[in-house]
This record gives structure tokens, sequence and C-alpha cells, in this order.
């Protein structure tokens, strides 16, 4: 009775805490200083046509690095923990209930336009919404659905893995380059910045984003391919 | 704001309370795996109206697809262990 009392308290409290946020609140009229620099300055100085991205890609250039370790680091305590299970050839394989004629058809048509997108969606990640991440996501979901379709579609682990690892040093040595080169780490103005809004501009932004891309679509497949593979029960 | 995009911001916010309620209250626990994913995909059209469409396509990759396939997966290989 008394946690029950307990329990209505706090969710009373918690709701005058946020009932006082929503009347407080008043929307801005204009930028505050930081949003109003990135507003002005990013389409001149790094000719990125996506604000966002130019944040991700170059202002917060750093965060990104550490963001795509913190991925690559569950990626990699994924395999370590879970337990090794089945291995080509070593067990008798399983046998599946067939995936039925709507699936099978159903991937066989998407799957290459769900690739698509997700390459369109990083290679455009300077232009349009979207960028490496999203592009990765997507990439993973079309490996996804080919694993519903066969769950023991061979999958090139080493792919997988050479993808990766290249994505990542080269992010890293591109990075570097722009300390030597440009204005400081992961400078995007190592190359030449271009037209405002063609593919081919806003310096080493897109090709950045696009290996990002790679690599989250490379650790979310392997996460899922690992999971997938872990030992029934 | 207009009022058409006023009152759908409202039912979508009334479908997403309803749904995480289905998902915590549901004695079946398929069903409430799909109302959390109902509510990841509720939120990124949310996402989309609120003029965010980088976090609208991150929500609706990873919230509701990758995130319902793994506790499906998981749901697929406890299964025996339902009643403790």
């Amino acid at each position: 009775m008394i946690k029950r009392f307990f329990v209505l308290a706090l969710l009373f409290a918690m709701g005058l805490l946020f009932t006082d946020l929503l009347l407080s609140y008043t929307p801005d009229t204009e930028l505050n200083s930081t949003a109003l620099y990135y507003a002005n300055h990013t389409a001149k100085d790094l000719g990125a046509a996506n604000i966002v991205t130019a944040i991700i890609v170059s202002y917060r250039g750093l965060d990104t690095l550490g963001e795509v370790t913190v991925l690559f680091l569950s990626a990699a305590i994924l395999v370590l923990v879970l337990p090794k299970g089945w291995r080509r050839g070593k067990r008798k394989p399983r046998i599946l209930p067939s995936t039925g004629e709507l699936l099978g058809t159903g991937s066989h048509l998407l799957v290459p336009l769900i690739l698509l997108l997700g390459v369109y969606l990083f290679v455009n990640g300077h232009l349009t919404p979207g960028g490496g991440f999203q592009g990765g996501a997507i990439i993973a979901s079309a490996a996804l659905l080919l694993l519903l379709t066969n769950p023991l579609q061979p999958f090139s682990r080493h792919l997988f893995s050479v993808v990766e690892s290249i994505a990542g040093l080269c992010f890293v040595v591109i990075g570097l380059l722009g300390i030597v080169y440009a204005g400081g780490f992961l400078d995007n103005r190592l190359l030449p910045i271009g037209q405002l809004g063609e593919l081919f501009s806003a310096g080493t932004m897109p090709i950045l984003y696009s290996l990002i891309g790679l690599k989250v679509g490379a650790e979310f497949s392997s996460m899922l391919i690992n999971l997938s593979e872990t030992k029934d029960s | 704001m207009s009022p058409l995009l006023t009152i759908m911001t409202l039912l979508l916010s009334i479908a997403m309370i309803g749904g995480a309620w289905v998902a915590i209250r549901s004695f079946s626990l398929p069903m409430a795996i799909l109302a959390a994913g109902l509510v990841s995909l509720l939120a990124s059209v949310m996402f989309l109206i609120l003029a965010a469409p980088d976090v609208a396509m991150t929500e609706a990759a990873i919230g509701s697809g990758l995130t319902t396939f793994l506790f499906f997966f998981v749901l697929g290989r406890v299964k025996g262990g339902e009643d403790d």
C-alpha cells in the first residue's frame, strides 16, 4: 500500500514537472548563436547543402568517430559473448520449413531496391536528408530480409570484416590527412569544395559519409548474421 | 501548423499511447512486440511531421525494423521457459 502511494506520488511529481515545462514553453523566434553560426557558415565554408551532415561529419566529426567506435565495440562484444554455435559442415544442416512463395518472390524483388536506397542515402548524405547511419541501417535491413527468406544463407563473413576494417581505417586516415593539409581533424576542405548542391561537392564529406555507411551496414549485418547463427537451445 | 496537421499529430499521439499500453498490458508476447514496433513506426511519422527526416529514417529502420526482429529472435530462443 505504501509502495503504491510512493509510486503515485512520484508520478504526480513528474507530471507537475512536465506541466511546468509545457506551460512555460515559448517557441524561439530566432536561432541561438551556435545555430546561427552553422546556418550562416555551412554553405559558404564547407559547401554542404545539408547542415545536419556538415555538423555530423565535419564540425563534430570526432564525436562521429566515437559513435562508430561504440558500434564496432558492441558488434565485437556480441561475437565474443554469443555461444559458438553452428559452423558450416560441422553439424548436419538444419531442416527448415519452406519459406513460402510470397516472402521468397518479394525478397527477390525488394532486396536490390532496398540496397540501392541505402547506397543512395549515404552517397547523397551531404545534399538530402539521411546519411551514413541511416543508409547503413537500411542496408542491414536488406540483409535481414535475406536472412528471413533463407536462414541458412551463406554470407561471406570475411567480406564483412574486410569492408568494415577498410572503411574504418580510411575514415581515420582521411581525418588525419585533414590535420596536415587542411584546417584540422576531419576537415572536409582536403578536396575542392565545388559547386553547392552537386554530387561531387563539399570536399571529402561524401567520401567520409559513404565510408561510415559501409562500416555501419557491415557491422549491423554481421551482428544479425551472428545472432541468427547461434546454437539452438 | 495547419489544423489538419494538428489533428493528425493528436491522432498519432493517441495511437502511440494506445500502442504503448498494449505493449505493456498484453498477455501475448508476440502481440506486445508488434505493439512496441508500431509505437516506433508512429514515432517515425511524428518525427517527419516535426521536420526531422534524418531521425525519422533512423527510427523507422532501427526502431521498428531491426529491434522488432531482435525481440522476435530472442522470443524464439527462449520458448519453453515461458512459465518460469
